[in-house]
């Protein structure tokens, strides 16, 4: 602490900053004063959506040292002008969850346990049950002889969260597996 | 919503589900407009209302039929609006039977299959004389967006609606006794709210004014949903306000792209663009799958199903589809009914199912009956979780409430599980569809850290991982898997550009030296393979070789529909239907809420939106209708998407439920219908199952047991299962604790303390929370007698991984579903409260069994389709 200076009595900052309600500069501390945004700081500011409900809100994603460093409201959006709810104004957490997953886990049958996997042999593992399942499964037609091409063995939930992007690809995938079972929140 | 003069908030909460949406319900008020919140429960909705009007869960239909009756009887109708624009004067045919004729049935029920055969529902054909083709009952689960087709557009009218056969008639007959003294019987409300409510809605209706409803799941989750919303359709027909700025109906839809996947759907039942699934049976050739989508004979742009279907197989099989293997569709799996996610789940217990993907949602939390879904998942083989934290979806197998009771062990699991982190919003670029069928482009901010993957470029590489196994087969099943396109231009890490893929749903005419154009709107698509598009209502939405998604005007730019702000579909549209916000004669209804109109020199429409309507179409142009398809739709046709161009005052097709919203009791109700002999809707779809138990109904024996009426909802600071936001500090911090909200009066009568514990007892499990004692919850008198409502949110769940935990609301509800579209009624059921927290492992087991022996509960109560109006009622208070 400097020497103590009648000058920065609250009503004189007050009077001196033009601040005459006290609600701004002249309430300020010495620590808020040297703090800088870290918004003000970040290498680029990306345009993007909400990814909660549907109202589809503007969001800016602060990108420093290519982390995310803050998300906030759009002021340019017709639909929010800059506005979001608890959910959206947590969603930096959501990104940095500190309980979020950066690994590949499988449990094996009867397992008590997660092991970690290489996502490339996963992914392997996973297209080969596909594979399987679909073969162990097929239905080429029923009772009456009609057409059916499809496996009732392989199902899929979930797509409201998704971009339409990979829905399509999603969609287009299991039909042209004949995986017909497959749907999302909207059911719900 | 900012334009209207009325604004209903029903069958929702949106200030606290939709806080920055409801900004616009706020620039509303705030201009003078009336906001009235019907809903069982105050909430903040609520609080900043004009008028908040308490009412019994489940029995909205009869609330908007008193309002639709209220509007008929007293002629507060807009006459030129329901005359021109909707089916109000055409005739049904002779053989159709009303609820009033039949205790609360139509004609055509079967109630053997508890299905509706409705072709006695359908029109009076202008030339009897003619062949008329059998009208089955068609699968709501395979109709388009635009309502069923019809064989013709040749329909008899009679403009002076008197006729004893007109859809307005009939609807007079229909409503006459749901009456403000019903609506106090069966939803609680005073006749003064009813008044007060009518008022609001009536005095903002017609030329100067629009009146628009909003809801949200509060009207989709019951075994009527659809026809909740149906009612409210019908009210806003007859009031005038559709297609106009300030009107509607608004869906309220809970997740950033819901709407999307709706349109390019992750659903069982549709291809992109609500074309059917083709169903075994019905579908069995190509002909009979488009005339079953739309006719060449009816009116609208549905007639060219073909154009849309076929662009579809190209995007999907390119080269492959060809008009000689009729475009692919042999080839196409078939449906044999409904297999929505919880005929999956049954199916899963009756080991059908081998492997599971659950992709950023939550069913051993998130959907109804819990415990059901949790033991569908110890009998699959393998299944894919894909999330960014360990949801309880991913950790059953070794924290879930059955492993923690002693139920099951682990080690007796067979299920292999892969969980795969997943990428979040900004570590992708793609399009969301927000609530008003605005596609908005989000930019990648980052990369995805350690092993985190999008569903793009996991999905892709799958699917070229299957076709690897699968490139040396001869085998017939194959060749979808290997014709199918997957040739998207990769990045560095092998990873597809998202942008091609908006490309090829956007769609592409190939001319005749090869080249690949991009189209810029879907009456540009063909049915003879020379254009593919993934999704025939996005056409437009990369045009000119733009992502119009992606447009960032801020505020969208000067006009009125803000329209250089991302891209909506049809075609950029920002209110669909927008011809009726003209007169007959194309001219605005008035100065006030001039939108499109015709232009008399420039010969064509114009206005503030992109015209929903073919643009030279002259008001007074009377097309022959019986040329079919956009060119037989008359200059007064708004409903271009509609088989007779009218908007569906009656339904004389599409719906499996009936042509008219009726009112039922739910599923589970300690009350009787005040209405019908009928209790519950009988073409719901029902499940008798053990797992599956239901309490018993007012009247028949035990139904005191479970005396209390719960609903669920939402909180502002969770979302859904909780899978986006338990695992965030700063909102576990601000709602830790699962909650019940009960009424004072309802405390004293139970024992229960605000902020100590209450346990919850439905048919199928027992559950506890915490007690939150508030006036919110207000106890209503229906049927003479005290009906008490306890809230329940739904965000929590049993697991070890979230900052917060606790007891599912969804461990609560049966699986009962709407037969429209096998939604589950999750809004209204039954259940006991007692002060304290719930027993442990088997104990609870016991409760359980208790409540359910001492209410007699067997798999078949509730279950009868059709009510046995003989049975005396049982007095069982």
């Amino acid at each position: 602490m400097g020497r103590f200076s009648a000058l920065e009595w609250p009503v004189f900052r007050q009077l001196r900053s033009g601040d005459h309600l006290g609600r701004g500069p002249a309430v300020a501390s010495a620590k808020t004063r040297a703090t800088q945004s870290r918004n003000a700081t970040a290498d680029r500011v990306v345009q993007s959506i909400c990814p909660y409900c549907a109202v589809g809100c503007g969001q800016r994603v602060y990108v420093k040292d290519e982390k995310v460093v803050q998300i906030e409201g759009d002021p340019d959006s017709p639909v929010s002008r800059g506005r979001l709810c608890p959910k959206g104004a947590a969603s930096e957490q959501l990104v940095n969850a500190p309980g979020r997953q950066y690994d590949v886990l499988y449990r094996a049958p009867r397992a008590t346990e997660w092991q970690k996997l290489d996502r490339d042999t996963a992914i392997d593992m996973i297209a080969e049950r596909f594979v399987r399942s679909r073969r162990n499964t097929w239905q080429e037609t029923d009772d009456e002889g009609r057409i059916l091409r499809r496996t009732m063995g392989i199902a899929s939930l979930g797509g409201a969260t998704l971009d339409n992007e990979e829905n399509y690809l999603i969609k287009k995938l299991f039909t042209a597996a004949g995986a017909i079972q497959i749907e999302n929140q909207a059911r719900i | 919503m900012a334009n209207a003069d009325c604004i209903v908030l029903q069958g929702g909460n949106m200030a606290e589900a939709h806080p920055v949406g409801f900004q616009w319900v706020a620039e509303a008020k705030a201009r003078g407009a009336k906001v009235i919140h019907v809903d069982p429960r105050f909430t903040r909705t609520s609080a900043v209302a004009d008028k908040h009007v308490a009412i019994r869960a489940g029995s909205d239909v009869a609330l908007l039929g008193a309002l639709i009756n209220h509007v008929l009887s007293n002629e507060l109708w807009f006459k030129d609006y329901v005359v021109a624009y909707t089916n109000a004067a055409t005739l049904v045919g002779e053989d159709f039977q009303d609820t009033e004729d039949l205790g609360g049935l139509f004609s055509g029920f079967d109630p053997e299959t508890g299905t509706y055969d409705s072709s006695s529902w359908a029109y009076a054909h202008a030339h009897p004389d003619e062949h008329q083709p059998h009208q089955g009952g068609a699968p709501g689960d395979a109709l388009g967006s635009g309502g069923p087709p019809l064989q013709h557009a040749e329909v008899e009218r009679d403009e002076t609606l008197q006729h004893p056969r007109t859809v307005f008639q009939i609807l007079k007959r229909h409503y006459s006794r749901y009456t403000p003294e019903m609506v106090q019987e069966v939803c609680g409300i005073s006749p003064a709210d009813f008044d007060y409510l009518a008022r609001a809605v009536t005095e903002n209706s017609g030329r100067e004014r629009t009146t628009c409803f909003a809801y949200a799941t509060g009207w989709t989750q019951h075994t009527l949903g659809a026809q909740f919303i149906r009612t409210a359709a019908v009210l806003q027909l007859l009031l005038g306000n559709v297609g106009r700025p300030g009107g509607g109906i608004m869906a309220l839809r809970g997740h950033a792209s819901i709407q999307g996947s709706t349109d390019i759907p992750t659903l069982f039942n549709l291809l992109p663009g609500y074309l059917p699934m083709p169903m075994a049976g019905n579908h069995d050739n190509l002909q009979d799958y488009l005339a079953s989508v739309g006719t060449k004979q009816q009116k609208g742009f549905w007639a060219n199903s073909d154009s849309y279907f076929v662009s579809l197989m190209k995007a999907y099989f390119g080269d492959a589809a060809t008009a000689e293997n009729d475009w692919y569709f042999d080839r196409l799996p078939r449906m044999t009914g409904a297999h929505g996610t919880y005929e999956t789940a049954m199916s899963m217990l009756a080991d059908e199912v081998e492997g599971y993907f659950v992709l950023g949602q939550n069913p051993a939390v998130g959907s109804a009956n819990g415990k059901l879904q949790r033991e569908g998942m110890r009998h699959l083989k393998w299944m894919v979780v894909r999330d960014l934290s360990l949801i309880e979806s991913a950790t059953w197998w070794k924290d879930s409430p059955e492993v923690e009771s002693g139920e099951v062990r682990t080690e007796d699991i067979e299920t292999e599980v892969f969980f795969m982190p997943a990428a979040t919003h900004v570590e992708k670029a793609g399009s969301f569809t927000q609530t008003q069928r605005m596609l908005q482009w989000r930019h990648q901010a980052v990369q995805p850290p350690g092993q985190c993957q999008s569903e793009m470029d996991f999905f892709f590489e799958l699917g070229r991982r299957i076709r690897g196994l699968v490139a040396a087969s001869d085998d017939e099943r194959d060749r979808p898997l290997l014709d199918m396109t997957w040739d998207y231009p990769v990045d560095d890490e092998g990873n597809p550009d998202p942008e091609s893929v908006l490309r090829e749903i956007n769609g592409y005419r190939t001319t005749d030296t090869g080249e690949r154009e991009l189209l810029s709107s879907y009456t540009e698509l063909a049915a003879d393979g020379s254009t593919s598009s993934g999704c025939w209502i996005y056409t437009g939405v990369f045009a000119d070789d733009q992502n119009k998604a992606a447009r960032r005007t801020p505020h969208g730019g000067p006009g009125v529909s803000q329209s250089q702000w991302g891209w909506a579909w049809p075609s950029d549209r920002r209110i669909l239907y927008n011809r009726a916000s003209a007169d007959p004669d194309g001219k605005p209804w008035s100065d006030r809420k001039k939108y499109v109109w015709w232009d008399e020199s420039e010969q064509k429409w114009v206005g503030d939106d992109v015209p929903d309507f073919p643009v030279d179409r002259a008001p007074h142009s009377r097309p022959d209708p019986a040329v079919g398809g956009p060119a037989a739709l008359a200059g007064d046709d708004p409903f271009i998407m509609q088989s007779d161009g009218k908007g569906w005052l009656f339904a004389p097709k599409g719906l499996v439920d009936g042509p008219l919203p009726t009112h039922y009791e739910a599923q589970e109700s300690p009350v009787r219908n005040g209405l019908y002999p009928q209790q519950q809707s009988p073409a719901r779809l029902i499940y008798p199952r053990q797992d599956n138990l239901s309490a018993p109904s007012a009247g028949t024996p035990g139904a005191g047991i479970y005396p209390f009426v719960f609903t669920t909802y939402r909180l502002t600071e969770h979302h859904t299962a909780g899978g986006m936001s338990r695992w965030l500090p700063y909102l576990s911090e601000l709602q830790p604790e699962m909650f019940c909200e009960v009424s004072p009066q309802l405390a004293a009568e139970r024992g229960l303390v605000n902020e100590g514990w209450a346990t919850i007892v439905s048919p199928r499990a027992v559950i506890e929370a915490r007690v939150l004692v508030t006036e919110r919850m207000k106890p209503l008198t229906v049927g003479g007698r005290i009906v008490h409502q306890v809230g329940l949110p739904y965000h929590w769940g049993v697991g070890n991984h979230a900052l917060v935990t606790g007891d599912s609301a969804n461990d609560l509800i049966g699986v009962t579903l709407d037969p429209n579209v096998q939604i589950q009624e999750s809004k209204v059921a039954s259940c006991d409260v007692i002060a304290g927290r719930r027993p442990r492992g088997r104990a609870a087991d016991a409760l359980l069994a208790s409540y359910n022996e001492r209410a007699g509960v067997t798999v078949h109560t509730d279950n009868q389709r059709v009510t046995d109006v003989r049975e005396e009622d049982v007095d069982d208070e």
